[in-house]
């Protein structure tokens, strides 16, 4: 991915829009489900019929302030329910039932990893709203501008929505990747959205704007739409800082306007532009009254959350792991981290039981197509198979035939690396023995040595490893030959 | 004496002896309304089938002894913007000529539930936005104490139809005085509750924060017992109070010794009738006569109070008209793309009032005029609420004129939105302060024409407001009847 | 003072497809009205928070349960225009984000 040219910063914010799982929809008590027959999953509320009213889901309430917590806001004491005024064919009322001015969550942040460093990403506000109904165009090869109808399904509206909007704290398209990446995690880890990007269950938005490095004011901003994957997230935001810096170096002006992000082409296109903004015609929703959330509602919900992916990487650091050891580790299955954890637990030094876990271990079990849950490896297991590394009964390469042999139940680290012949001579009085008879059988050796070829050294591990089929500890032969040479007159 | 003229306590006895059954009763009320509705056309809706099968239900239920519900076999008329599942609601607007809802209003379904016999839908100023009933899409109702005035609104077909025995109680809706002005008008009563008490989950909504639905009936226990069908807390109403109360009915005989009634001194001089006015010293006397102690009080927000009504009522029902667009029901127009569709259906659609105030709203909220029209509006709310406290300090309710003219000739105000919404002058606070407030038929004026007298109460202060009320009834001595009823007795 | 007003923006907003002579009707009758409006500017407000419910009350919330939803074809039976389950509107294309 090209960085950006040089001279120039880009500013990037995100914006996320988060479906929640919960049962029932935000304001209704429809299933929150879509998919199936079309218009199956709609009532009064949803569907905007005259006469109905909404009453917001507690749950998603709680839901949203654990998102807060999780993202490190404050949470507004009192917030409020506004009405945000478009029409839309997929817009039942012709407003949605969203949050303006005062938001349940605002002024967090998001620790992200990129590229071994860690970055403060702030997040500007979380709020509350409605998803809208969705509209497949037809005809005119489905493409909105030659389209001869619009089909409406309501199914998904009124489904629960977040938006959380981040600060323009991104400065780079790979920065934006891994905050949107680490953004999904703590939404995974919190079971509030099930964030599929492919099924819109979590979508993004970016606002990107370049200025000169140093310069104190922000560039026109474009927003750029449509991007619906991690890797086409980081190529869009790529694509547009360089168009703009392009536009900019050749004397142009930016035009604040949105634009889509074209997958195929490789490109943003602007979109038909409006009249001048939209007038949302925010006011105080009428038909709901406002949320009090205290610190009694707060506590609770802190006593059921789980430990989110920063809590667990610093555990992991604090531990002794490296930054990207850490992240990977943070990011792998909940069950490697359990066997990782199991493993340390057992007395393995943990970046040894890190790295076999998520190495080898989740190696092999993509390998051969399994879990863990299948496999009879337990972190003691594990540990005694580091250990057996640590005190030289296996090499490291060996290591890896009797985990093979460990995965497929044949025994104890001990007794696959008996069984499959794969124990090291380690025993420093045998292997010294060894080492004299080399060296009695090569005299000149040790001259040669003394002369300065210090290839001669291999050479003599090469006969002491022959010697003892192959099964001698190779660090501790070096170290003993090279006592003996040290030591010979 | 017909069995139309009879008030809901008598039929209820009457039904309990055995003296009539639920079907004869229904019988004389759809006679009156064929008598009637050929020049008053209160009723857009006469709902014959389904009427006379709830009445033979509650006459087969009253003979099999099973538990009968409050309002068991009684005929009642609700305003066309109540949902009645299945059964056509207009709204009196083109815009949902032949919808039928998908359900029915809670205040619907919980007077099914009563037993009550539900005998039409009557006619309305087309969303409720009016004060005569003649902005209907579907001819205006005449007053039955002169035909060739209008009944008042916009609950006008409610009132009307209860005034001449086409239903022995009706409901309606009141924003800004639409059911007690009407009900002074027709010489009946009408009772706007508490903001909260009773759901609005299925009234086609006018402005959310303003609407509420109430009885109209021909004497104070009437009025109570609709009352007591409706009220309570509704969990499909996030607006809808969760709190117990007692029921008016408790203190309704108490009489008014030692209550202090306290007289808005704004709400008389220029722009009411002498008649009026007269009728309303007359009563306060009597009142003062039977024990209460009156007081002057001052509400100087009062004249601020209409302008901000009149900025707030039409930004909110700026938003909850935007659902119509042709889109899930109602009328379509034609159009080469949605957006076309939706601006030229609800062009056709609506009337030149629903017009008017729809730009109104949208204007009051649009960007760069919402501080200073909306945003103002709800401050002087505010401020009318604070002033209001001062007086419920001094006072246990307040009283007025219901309107400040008697009914006036059809086409007398319908050029002049200006004349026609000071109409609402003294029924417009209680709208904006959430308290209730209804008005009782005192007296008539020298044309005949009836004049009601205004309780008002503070939030939850049903108890004294029915309390008082009954007393006004019993000292008034009201037994006129219209004068289209006069003649077919 | 008669206040000005781009009635023909206010429809747009609106979605209220009006022809030029009614739009000069309303927007006459708009400043009449508005002029009236705007007493409430003359009043002193300070101190004064917007309002809110009268009753004053604040979480009113539904568990998060499911409830029955409408059946389909009484929903599509409202429609003016339905096909194999969908609404079908003209084309759809200002999209708002």
């Amino acid at each position: 991915m090209s960085s950006i040219a040089p001279g120039w910063e880009a500013v990037i914010g995100i914006e996320v829009h988060v479906e929640l799982l919960t049962e029932s929809k935000m304001f209704c008590g429809c299933p929150a489900r879509f998919g199936g027959e079309p218009n199956t999953n709609v009532c009064p509320t949803c569907l905007g019929l005259p006469g109905a009213l909404p009453v917001p889901n507690r749950t998603a309430i709680e839901w949203i302030s654990r998102i807060g917590l999780a993202l490190n806001c404050e949470i507004s004491p009192v917030s409020v329910f506004h009405r945000k005024n478009y029409f839309y064919a997929d817009l039942p009322k012709n407003y949605q039932i969203s949050q303006f001015d005062i938001p349940v969550c605002h002024d967090g942040w998001l620790e992200v990893a990129v590229d071994g460093e860690l970055v403060r990403v702030g997040i500007e506000r979380a709020h509350q709203e409605e998803d809208t109904g969705k509209s497949i165009h037809v005809g005119g090869g489905g493409r909105i501008h030659s389209a001869t109808e619009t089909l409406l399904d309501f199914n998904r509206s009124g489904v629960p929505l977040v938006e959380i909007v981040s600060k323009p704290d991104i400065r780079s398209a790979a920065q934006a990747r891994a905050y949107a990446q680490e953004l999904r995690g703590v939404i995974l880890e919190l079971g509030v959205s099930d964030a599929k990007l492919e099924e819109g269950s979590m979508r993004f938005d970016a606002n990107i704007s370049v200025r000169k490095t140093g310069a104190p004011e922000f560039g026109t901003k474009v927003e750029i739409k449509n991007m619906n994957s991690f890797r086409s997230l980081e190529r869009a935001i790529a694509h547009e800082i360089d168009r703009q810096v392009s536009v900019l170096e050749s004397g142009g002006r930016i035009v604040q306007e949105t634009r889509h992000w074209e997958e195929e082409a490789g490109v943003t296109q602007a979109m038909r532009t409006k009249e001048g903004s939209s007038d949302y015609r925010y006011f105080t929703e009428p038909d709901l009254v406002p949320m009090v959330i205290d610190e009694a509602w707060l506590d609770a919900q802190r006593a059921v959350m789980p430990e989110l992916p920063a809590q667990r990487r610093a555990r992991y650091r604090a531990m002794g792991l490296e930054v990207h050891a850490a992240e990977v580790l943070t990011d792998s299955d909940p069950a490697i981290r359990r066997l990782f954890a199991d493993t340390v637990a057992a007395g393995a030094e943990p970046k040894a039981a890190a790295v076999w876990s998520t190495g080898e271990v989740t190696g092999w079990l993509r390998k051969n197509a399994t879990s863990l849950d299948r496999i009879p490896l337990t972190g003691t297991d594990l540990a005694e198979l580091v250990a057996m590394i640590g005190s030289g009964a296996v090499s490291s390469t060996a290591a890896k035939d009797v985990l093979n042999g460990m995965m497929r139940g044949e025994g104890s680290a001990a007794s696959v690396a008996a069984s499959r012949d794969l124990l090291q001579v380690s025993d420093t009085v045998a292997l010294a023995a060894a080492v004299d008879e080399v060296l009695a059988a090569n005299p000149d050796a040790i001259d040669r040595f003394r002369a300065g070829e210090s290839k001669v050294v291999g050479f003599l591990v090469g006969q002491v490893m022959r010697s003892t089929g192959g099964k001698a500890d190779p660090q501790l032969v070096n170290r003993l030959l090279a006592d003996r040479l040290a030591s010979s007159p | 004496m017909g069995l139309a003229e009879l008030t809901i306590g008598e039929a209820a006895a009457g039904l309990d002896r055995g003296d009539l059954s639920a079907v004869e009763l229904l019988s004389a009320v759809l006679e009156r309304a064929s008598m009637t509705e050929a020049e008053l056309h209160a009723f857009l809706t006469i709902d014959r089938d389904g009427a006379t099968r709830g009445a033979e239900d509650s006459d087969r239920r009253r003979a099999a002894g099973e538990q009968l519900g409050p309002l068991d076999g009684i005929p009642i008329a609700l305003k066309d913007n109540l949902c009645t599942h299945g059964v056509e609601t207009t709204c009196s607007s083109q815009i949902l000529a032949g919808y039928r809802p998908p359900y029915d209003a809670t205040v619907v379904g919980r007077l099914r539930l009563a037993g009550a016999v539900l005998v039409g839908k009557t006619n309305l100023d087309e969303f409720a936005m009016g004060s005569s009933t003649e902005n209907s899409a579907y001819g205006a109702t005449r007053n039955p104490w002169d035909t060739s005035r209008v009944p008042g609104g916009s609950s006008g077909g409610s009132a009307a139809a209860v005034a001449v025995g086409s239903a022995l109680g009706a409901f309606g809706s009141d924003t800004g005085g639409s059911i007690r002005q009407p009900a002074a008008l027709c010489g009946v009563v009408g009772v706007k509750p508490t903001y909260g008490l009773v759901s609005r989950y299925g009234l086609i909504a006018f402005a959310s924060s303003l609407d509420q639905i109430g009885p109209f009936a021909r004497s104070v226990a009437d009025a109570v017992t609709l009352w007591e069908a409706v009220a309570g807390h509704d969990p499909l109403d996030a607006t809808s109070y969760r709190g117990t109360y007692p029921s008016p009915r408790v203190d309704l005989d108490k009489g008014v010794k030692g209550l202090r009634i306290g007289v808005v001194k704004e709400l008389s001089g220029e722009g009411f009738e002498p008649a009026v006015e007269a009728a309303t010293a007359r009563t306060v006397e009597q009142l003062a006569a039977a024990g209460a102690e009156v007081v002057e009080v001052s509400i100087p927000a009062v004249e601020a109070t209409l302008s901000a009504y009149y900025l707030i009522a039409p930004a909110e029902a700026s938003a909850n008209l935007a659902r119509f667009d042709g889109i899930r029901y109602g009328h379509r127009a034609a159009g080469a793309t949605t957006e076309e569709m939706m601006a030229r259906t609800r062009a056709e659609g609506f009337g030149p009032e629903v017009i008017r105030r729809i730009l109104l709203g949208t204007y009051a909220l649009s960007a760069g005029y919402y501080d200073a029209f909306y945003g103002k509006a709800l401050q002087v709310r505010s401020l009318l609420q604070a002033e209001l406290a001062e007086a419920y300090a001094v006072a246990d309710v307040l009283v007025s004129p219901t309107s400040p003219t008697t009914a006036f000739e059809v086409g007398a105000k319908a050029q002049d939105p200006l004349a026609m919404y000071l109409c609402d002058i003294c029924t417009i606070p209680s709208n904006l302060a959430g308290h209730p407030a209804m008005s009782v038929p005192v007296g008539l004026d020298e044309s005949g024409l009836p004049i009601g007298f205004q309780i008002l109460a503070p939030a939850l202060g049903e108890q004294v407001m029915f309390r008082v009320a009954a007393e006004v009834e019993r000292l008034a001595g009201f037994e006129a009847r219209p004068a289209m009823v006069g003649a077919l007795a | 003072m008669p206040i000005d007003i781009d009635i023909a923006h206010v429809a747009r907003l609106a979605r209220l497809d009006l022809d030029p002579e009614a739009q000069s009707g309303f927007r006459q009758q708009l400043g009449v009205i508005l002029e009236h409006a705007a007493k409430v500017q003359a009043l002193d407000t300070t101190g004064f928070e917007a309002s809110g419910h009268p009753l004053g009350f604040t979480n009113a919330f539904r568990p998060d349960e499911v409830r029955p939803s409408l059946p389909t074809a009484e929903v599509l039976s409202m429609a003016p225009e339905s096909r194999d389950g969908y609404f079908v509107v003209p084309p759809a294309l200002d999209q708002e984000d």
